[in-house]
């Protein structure tokens, strides 16, 4: 019988198989917005990938060269819903350093606690949706749950929810209220217990680590040099985080930990943000202390002039995704020449292809929902 | 000539001795029912046309004892599906408050504690606009869909609920009932085929795949449990049950069956046909309006099949355990669907708290834990059946 | 200093001195601040400044390329990271108009490549060598480059 299963070989070896192209998007669960992954699929196998982006490019930021600088802060707030407060804050840092303007003590305590309240959130959107890329609706719905509770803060901070338009050039908008003073720390207490009911539901559970574990692997050179930055990098062994080894604001005056692990794989990434949140809860607690420290009637807003004198300015800061950079040329008039944003996720999503190649077509939302796609600041 | 009363028409005979009388020496309740329900209406049919006609053929005719039990097995089937239908439409209602309440939400709030929401997304999807894309394979694409989901009905009809209200009581009724639920599977793929689409394909092929990594193992444990009772007859099996049920001695088969019977269903942790993470709706993807409802259907129609299958092998199926006769035999067939829902219960905890596993773990937990587990099953079995246990 | 040394951690200082020895003056440190070096690089030096920078002085990401019209000419901006120190090297160089070309450097750091497609399209910058300088954000059947100051939106004058 020998000879008959060498024919039955000769025979499949000559059946051709195709590899063929599925287009992921710009309508797709797992996008999380409006992109596209093109895959080359061998059976379920990923071979070749190719991430298409534009579709909601709206040209921000020549929009911006036709606005005054006091009029963009609330259009930066609209870059990335999810993390709006990071980028008005970017964007009034930058327009500070070109001014030369110093910001009142108090004002980077706050804009420190913004900024964390606004990385839990984001965060959190993001855990919600790996969630919803493994199948699994629960932790969706138990980390909307929460985030309502810091969406209520911003109300109590500022009166809005998602779009804040709380920073402004000199400071922050209004002081901290009194209800927010009450409720931030009664916010952190409840939401360090209730973190270990969502970690519990993933880490738990076999499923989910098998899911996650392994998939999406990157060495940690390759990780740099294409340029990944945020959590997804330190999830690859890269210790370097801008809040302490660039420190803006406040941040070299508190004492926190930057979480890095080397495993490089999917759920190192996840880690490297669960542990993120416990942190930013820490940082919250420590600024709020610092804040009631200096007292009521301390100021928090210098007036700053309209016009920039002509210059260029680079800021840089810590956005929940990674590193977000803003670059201005000013002519000493009273809008901007240049204004240029460096986004986390349009590198990110554009090392997608060495990301997703060799994994198989279901770990595709589960290594990308580890980008933390956001395309309002991708496209720009 | 002498006035003769409706009454006269309506004789509500004993059924087990009309000649013609289909089940065969066994006494069936629904059958009782639409039996006496088709005397009703065709007695009064009959004494109308005598009404008109004295003395007319037609009359007898329609209350002798083969037109009775004909016009009796025409009701017998709305019956059998009515009550099957509505038991799968209280377990998408149970699915849909239990999963609710999992995960810290209400669930559906409308009409009867949110059980008219099911009536009402039925409707929806009957009056939405049935699109079909240009480039399916017409034929298979109609047909298959059909298939699915008329399998899926039958084998829901076909489960007993108690030894008196059953459709067939074949002594193999067991495997007729695995036969029918392992058939869909070939029409899914099919059907992912013929869609003309990617994501179909795939999600058709997945299908194939999550079969031959679960229906091995399942068949183990069903000959095991008809191993235990000697037969595979369903009815055996469960009397087999009364007062100790096979999850005592098959508590490791229990477990893995009722993650195969998930499996079966296509639900979470195993719904890799219809991943929509990276699948949109995998194979149901070209499917739309009324198509795509009654898949849905037929999904809760599987899974209701499921459950019954495991409370039929392990939880003693309509039997409560040490009571006597006549409570038990007061209401089996409430027993039975409360104890099929109470798995099914399960199964939304099951979905609740797990992720979707990937296409090649399944073949690994299929191959790799599910069959050990179902063949030392097997072996706990044979010492009992050696030691004279059972 | 040793220009040949490789330097994980170089101070802003080390780096000013380093950049004027191994480049001879060609690159002109303009501005020092904490962490942060400004230069300007000459067109044709900047794939080796660059190339100098990632290899010796360990500056291993990319943060963006950055295109400016000056209406006078067309600029470009790279700001490079160091991951030891946090240290940022801000490079600009600047381009005529009727010669709108650059090497490219994302044969050195992967991670320009879609910062290079963008300023491309943007600015009609070609930046000679990439692999694939093709649009990104905008349809390909775009032939104007839409953040030149020549293209006006409206209510710009």
């Amino acid at each position: 019988m020998a000879r008959d299963l060498m024919d039955i070989r000769a025979e499949t070896d000559e059946l051709t198989t195709d590899k063929m192209w599925v287009i992921m998007g710009p309508q797709h669960p797992f996008s999380h917005g409006l992109w596209t992954l093109k895959v080359e699929l061998d059976g379920e196998l990923v071979t070749d990938a190719e991430p298409i982006v534009g579709y909601l490019h709206r040209g921000w930021e020549k929009e911006c060269e036709n606005r005054s600088y006091a009029k963009i802060v609330p259009m930066a707030d609209r870059l990335c819903y999810a993390a709006s407060m990071t980028y008005s804050h970017l964007y009034c840092m930058t327009v500070e350093k070109a001014l030369g303007l110093e910001v009142p003590e108090k004002a980077q305590y706050i804009r420190v606690v913004a900024d964390e309240i606004c990385r839990i959130s984001s965060h959190l959107m993001w855990l919600a949706a790996v969630g919803t890329d493994l199948g699994n609706l629960t932790v969706f719905l138990w980390c909307m749950r929460e985030r309502e509770y810091w969406m209520d803060l911003f109300v109590r901070l500022c009166g809005a929810r998602m779009t804040t338009n709380y920073p402004r050039i000199g400071g922050v908008r209004n002081d901290i209220t009194e209800l927010f003073d009450r409720d931030v720390d009664r916010c952190v207490q409840h939401f360090e217990k209730a973190l270990w009911d969502i970690i519990a539901l993933i880490d738990d559970s076999s499923i989910f680590l098998s899911r996650m574990k392994g998939t999406g692997i990157l060495t940690c050179e390759q990780c740099v040099n294409l340029g990944i930055t945020g959590p997804a990098m330190r999830g690859n062994g890269v210790d370097f985080d801008i809040r302490r080894d660039d420190p803006y604001e406040a941040y070299d005056k508190i004492d926190f930990e930057v979480p890095v692990l080397n495993d490089g794989d999917s759920y190192s990434r996840y880690m490297v943000r669960v542990e993120e949140l416990f942190q930013s809860c820490k940082i919250i607690t420590r600024a709020m202390q610092k804040i009631r420290a200096i007292g009521k009637n301390a100021p928090y807003r210098y007036k700053a002039p309209t016009n920039v004198p002509a210059g260029t300015a680079m800021c840089r800061l810590e956005d929940p995704r990674g590193e977000s950079l803003m670059y201005l040329v000013a002519d000493g008039s009273g809008k901007p020449y240049r204004l240029k944003v460096r986004s986390p996720i349009f590198t990110n999503v554009s090392a997608s292809k060495p990301l997703v190649v060799g994994s198989r077509i279901a770990d595709v939302p589960v290594i990308m929902a580890m980008i933390d796609m956001c395309l309002g600041e991708t496209d720009r | 000539m002498a006035y003769s009363s409706i009454l006269d028409w309506i004789s509500f005979s004993d059924i087990m001795s009309n000649p013609w009388y289909p089940f065969a020496g066994d006494y069936n309740l629904p059958f009782d029912i639409s039996y006496k329900l088709w005397e009703i209406i065709g007695g009064g049919l009959a004494w109308l046309i005598n009404l008109i006609l004295p003395g007319n053929p037609v009359s007898t005719w329609l209350i002798s004892d083969g037109v009775c039990v004909g016009g009796g097995l025409i009701i017998f089937m709305i019956v059998i599906f009515l009550v099957v239908f509505i038991g799968t439409l209280l377990s998408l209602w149970e699915e849909r408050k239990v999963l609710g309440r999992v995960m810290d939400r209400r669930g559906t709030m409308i009409g009867m504690k949110g059980f008219l929401q099911c009536v009402a997304d039925g409707v929806k999807t009957f009056m939405k606009e049935n699109t079909i894309p240009k480039k399916v394979d017409m034929m298979t694409y109609m047909w298959t869909v059909s298939l699915v989901v008329g399998v899926s009905v039958l084998i829901a009809c076909m489960i007993p609920l108690s030894d008196r209200w059953f459709v067939v009581n074949y002594d193999t009724g067991l495997l007729i009932i695995m036969a029918f639920f392992a058939l869909a599977p070939f029409f899914i793929l099919v059907s992912g085929w013929a869609q003309n689409n990617k994501y179909s394909l795939i999600g058709g092929m997945r299908a194939a795949e999550l079969m031959i990594s679960y229906e091995v193992p399942m068949l183990i444990m069903i000959g095991t449990a008809s191993l235990l009772a000697g037969t595979l007859n369903i009815g055996d099996i469960v009397a087999a049950q009364r007062d100790i049920w096979y999850i005592i001695p098959m508590f490791i088969g229990f477990i893995t069956f009722l993650f195969c019977a998930t499996a079966e269903a296509e639900r979470v942790p195993f719904d890799i046909a219809e991943a929509e993470a990276e699948l949109v709706e995998g194979w149901q993807t070209e499917y739309a309006g009324m198509k795509w409802g009654l898949i849905m259907l037929a999904d809760y129609f599987r899974g209701y099949v499921s459950c019954a299958m495991v409370t039929i092998l392990f939880l003693g199926g309509w039997n409560i355990p040490f009571v006597s006769d006549s409570v038990n035999n007061f209401l089996p067939e409430i027993v039975f669907l409360l104890k099929t829902w109470f798995v099914f219960f399960l199964m939304i905890m099951i979905r609740g708290a797990l992720a979707r596993v990937r296409t090649d773990q399944i073949v690994n937990i299929g191959w790799k834990v599910f069959m050990p587990l179902s063949v030392i099953n097997f072996v706990i079995v044979l010492l009992l059946k050696v030691g004279g246990i059972y | 200093m040793d220009t040949n040394a490789v330097y994980q951690k170089p101070t802003d200082e080390e780096i000013k001195t380093l950049l004027n020895e191994k480049f001879e003056g060609k690159v002109n440190v303009t501005k020092i601040e904490t962490r942060r070096v400004y230069a300007t690089v000459p067109r044709e030096l900047i794939h080796q400044v660059c190339e100098y920078i990632h290899d010796n002085l360990t500056f291993e990401h990319i943060s963006t390329v950055i295109g400016v019209d000056m209406i006078d000419n067309l600029r470009v901006v790279y700001h490079i990271d160091n991951y030891f120190n946090g240290c940022v090297i801000e490079l600009t160089v600047d381009i005529p108009n009727d010669d709108p070309h650059v090497a490219s450097i994302s044969d050195i750091w992967v991670g320009g490549n879609w910062h290079e497609r963008e300023t491309y399209e943007l600015f009609g910058i070609i930046f000679d060598g990439h692999p694939h300088l093709a649009r990104l954000l905008t349809p390909d059947t775009y032939e104007f480059y839409p953040f030149r100051k020549s293209y006006k939106l409206r209510g710009q004058e």
